[in-house]
């Protein structure tokens, strides 16, 4: 009897194994909003599904959407290495040290984290170079604007959003020397009363462009409904204000998804750390507003094409700090260390940066 | 002088919100019921409102639909409140956490979805007076609507004898019973209004304030207009004030970081509560005057036995 039962059981296990090579790879996502969110996960989302659509029955999904940030999120990570996944993208700051512990338990599954900084042999870290496509929605904003005032929603004072700030003005400056930049956080990612009140004290203030670094489109309704121009974010946020969203930024993890799949189908995986810009296609620009006349057009491709060519840093100097003192000499380049670190305002940023 | 109107018009919008949720809050606290689940409230209106607007029953329907998913959301509290007794806090609480899930899952197929906001409702020739036309004449319906149920509330409790039974109801239960007033079925309709005010303060802001749908998108007004009917000391013409003193505190709050001024925003975001607190400290001072303020039976569980 006790014979056979082990018989048995050989025979299941060897008929697992034998199943398992023809199975195909098993991946899972972590999101930290709801997958239609047209924003920030819904981005994310669809590379989940560019790489099903470019690896077919090779692949098998699974994705868990509006994990919190913090202890839930370990518990889902280290269920979905548990369940036989072995690739997991854990695509929010906040899953950083979470999916490094899960890691360590689990060696042979592989981790993608998005925008964090700490890696380790089964944990690679990928993010985009934001700032790239806000120095083109400098350049747009500063042929727009009147006033010259423009107004800036951001969310929470962190180096990503900082870099965006400065590299916005730094653009605008190149086209209207004597532009100001209003900046209002909110402090938080997404509260669309606060940030639709912020963009009226902007516009109330003189603003007559409105920018955003934060994730939901009230901000874009706002300026749609007091007739200034304004730019999106994450998504493409057009239908929120067909007439006055200019183009936005647009994160695009496609490619890079399917790359990292097609890595871990060869077996030629290795943990690293990405940051593409506008020339990787990991930022993209969300298509232009009909009503921007030609030579804004012109301009702002051209500073995008620049940048993807190499001709074009949105961090050359020379560059003022808000005090107008140089902080940065003509020839000279910021580095990506003090680009990820940065923590001051540059000249045309009105305010003072919370710390 | 037209940035000040501007500015005063954005605060009277971010007010209106908390005005409707504040209202319905204080008519059932006058009935003697505290419920604390205004949040989940303003969320089923939200929801709601924005889901017939958005599959095109036009903006009255929403509206009105919001104030029904309100009320019935507090129809589930009352019933356990009322007629099984539960503990008030403990049940307004769980209210609050069930209306922030339910309403993120029955709002789910309508996120990201655009909407024509509520439309503005000028009123003739009022509204072309220099200043005072842009500043009290150019709103949508609900803001009109939200003043106007402030001052019937007003004249109700004053001067009505329906008012000032919920009163007597909410100062002391047993007494109303011996009267022969039916202390439940009244509490009851007035905790249906008190969620119904929550739908639409929750309506205002899916339709009119920011037209969209977003998961939690109340963002905690639902607490402030709890605060506000304390602050309020339990008057409707007060809550009014106070509301506009809230929404204007979350205006300078940001207007104080576009202008760079050296306050640190945080400190401004927390005035409204500071001041709730200061209130309190305030009328606390005075125990005739909370007496005569704060409804005696509160909170207290009714049971007609006993």
């Amino acid at each position: 009897m006790k014979f056979a039962k082990w018989a048995i059981a050989l025979v299941v296990a060897a008929g697992m194994t034998a199943t398992a090579q023809a199975e195909p790879l098993k991946a899972a996502w972590v999101y930290v909003g709801p997958v239609s969110d047209h924003g920030y996960s819904f981005q994310h989302d669809q590379g989940r599904k560019a790489a099903e659509a470019a690896f077919g029955d090779k692949l098998q999904t699974t994705f868990v959407e509006s994990v919190p940030e913090g202890a839930d999120a370990e518990r889902v990570i280290n269920q979905l290495a548990k369940d036989g996944n072995k690739l997991i993208f854990s695509t929010s700051f906040g899953f950083m040290n979470p999916t490094l512990k899960v890691a360590q338990r689990f060696p042979d599954v592989k981790f993608e984290h998005a925008t964090g900084y700490k890696r380790a042999d089964n944990v690679s870290t990928y993010s985009s170079r934001f700032y790239e496509a806000r120095a083109v929605l400098g350049t747009i904003a500063g042929k727009m604007t009147k006033s010259g005032t423009i107004g800036y929603v951001a969310s929470i004072p962190i180096p990503e959003v900082v870099s965006g700030i400065n590299a916005f003005t730094i653009a605008l400056r190149k086209v209207r020397p004597d532009a100001q930049v209003k900046v209002i956080y909110v402090n938080s990612w997404y509260d669309p009363g606060k940030e639709a009140a912020a963009a009226k004290a902007l516009i109330d203030q003189g603003a007559d462009v409105i920018a955003q670094h934060t994730d939901s489109p009230a901000p874009v309704q706002t300026a749609e409904e007091r007739g200034v121009w304004c730019f999106g974010q994450s998504s493409d946020m057009t239908r929120f204000g067909p007439k006055h969203h200019l183009t936005g930024v647009i994160e695009n993890w496609n490619e890079y998804t399917v790359a990292e799949v097609k890595a871990v189908l060869d077996g030629s995986w290795k943990s690293h750390d990405t940051w593409g810009g506008l020339a990787s296609g990991m930022v993209k620009l969300a298509p232009f507003n009909p009503a921007m006349p030609k030579d804004v057009v012109e301009a702002a491709d051209k500073v995008r094409d620049d940048i993807i060519a190499g001709k074009l840093n949105p961090f050359a100097g020379p560059i003022k700090d808000q005090s107008g003192k140089e902080i940065l000499a003509a020839g000279k380049n910021f580095s990506d260390g003090e680009i990820l670190g940065m923590n001051f305002y540059v000249e045309g940023v009105q305010g003072n940066l919370p710390k | 002088m037209i940035e000040t109107v501007a500015i005063l018009v954005s605060m009277v919008l971010a007010a209106t919100p908390l005005l409707f949720a504040a209202l319905g809050e204080l008519v059932t606290e006058k009935s003697g019921v505290l419920n604390l689940g205004v949040e989940g409230m303003m969320l089923a209106g939200a929801v709601t409102g924005f889901a017939v607007a958005a599959s095109g029953y036009g903006p009255w329907a929403a509206v009105l639909a919001a104030a029904l998913a309100g009320a019935a959301l507090s129809s589930i509290f009352a019933l356990l409140t009322l007629l099984l007794l539960a503990n008030q806090v403990a049940t307004g609480l769980a209210l609050t956490m069930f209306g922030i899930g339910l309403s993120a899952l029955v709002g789910k197929p309508f996120l990201g979805m655009p909407l024509e906001a509520l439309p503005a409702l000028p009123i003739p020739l009022l509204s072309d007076i220099p200043l005072l036309g842009p500043l009290l004449f150019r709103y949508d319906g609900m803001v009109y609507l939200a003043v106007a149920l402030t001052i019937a509330l007003h004249l109700f409790f004053r001067h009505t004898r329906a008012g000032l039974v919920i009163r007597a109801v909410g100062e002391n239960h047993d007494a109303a019973h011996a009267l022969g007033f039916p202390v439940r079925r009244i509490r009851f309709s007035c905790v249906l209004f008190g969620g119904a005010m929550a739908g639409l303060g929750g309506a205002y802001l899916s339709l009119a304030y920011t037209p969209m749908w977003a998961q939690n998108m109340t963002a905690g007004r639902g607490w402030i207009a709890l605060a506000l009917v304390v602050f309020a000391t339990w008057k409707p013409l007060r809550v009014l004030a106070g509301a506009l003193l809230f929404g204007g505190f979350t205006m300078a709050q940001l207007h104080a970081q576009g202008l760079g001024i050296a306050v640190p925003p945080e400190f401004l975001a927390m005035l409204p509560y500071l001041a709730t607190v200061l209130v309190l400290v305030l009328i606390s001072r005075d125990a005739t005057r909370i007496r005569l303020n704060a409804p005696a039976c509160i909170g207290k569980l009714f049971h007609p036995d006993d």
